[in-house]
């Protein structure tokens, strides 16, 4: 059980990791790298949304392999924060339609919700079961 | 759910991470049981009376 956690671990990893570097590729190609090259732009695009189907799919493998009560804690945290960032989402973008407040609405503000409260909630399932 | 598998666990000589290895659970999940806090899955309920060699409703009752 220890080994194939490991394993996962690090399948994982390597999937994360390629992805993050896949999607700096990406983001800062076009201006560093290849001067606004469509073909490659396009490539990179390409390559980094595949990465992250893969990081998708190892994250699915890794979930499978948790035993009942971690995959409890996880779906109880993956569920909240799902719910809260749908109702959260919602209400900032709402926000920025009505102009109350000063800049757009930005994805990358939604994402670091989506990692604190996923966090937060895993906390708080994790005290409270174990 | 109440339950005596830290009895019955001690009765068979067994720690907590031997248990869980027998079983396939993580030795948190064993502590979790025994505390309380998680009702465990019938297959993992299952795998536990065989170890204990008595009825699940002998070790788990509902109170």
């Amino acid at each position: 059980m220890k080994a194939e956690r490991k394993k996962r671990i690090l399948q994982l990893a390597l999937w994360t990791w390629t992805w993050v570097a896949t999607l700096a590729l990406a983001t800062f190609g076009p201006i560093f790298l290849w001067k606004e090259n469509k073909t490659l732009t396009i490539t990179a695009i390409i390559v980094n949304l595949i990465n992250g189907g893969l990081m998708v799919l190892a994250n699915v493998k890794m979930f499978r392999q948790y035993d009942e009560l971690e995959q409890k804690i996880h779906a109880e945290a993956m569920g909240l924060t799902l719910g809260a960032t749908v109702v959260v989402g919602l209400t900032y973008s709402l926000l920025d339609q009505t102009n109350l407040i000063q800049s757009d609405a930005e994805i990358s503000v939604l994402i670091f919700f989506v990692g604190i409260t996923y966090l937060v909630t895993l906390l708080i399932n994790r005290k409270k079961y174990l | 759910m109440k339950n005596k598998v830290r009895q019955l666990r001690k009765e068979k000589g067994l720690t907590q991470e031997q248990l869980a290895e027998i079983i396939g659970v993580s030795r948190q999940t064993i502590n979790a049981i025994e505390k309380e806090k998680f009702d465990p899955s019938l297959p993992t309920a299952f795998k536990m009376a065989r170890i204990f060699g008595t009825p699940i409703e002998s070790f788990f009752y509902y109170d």
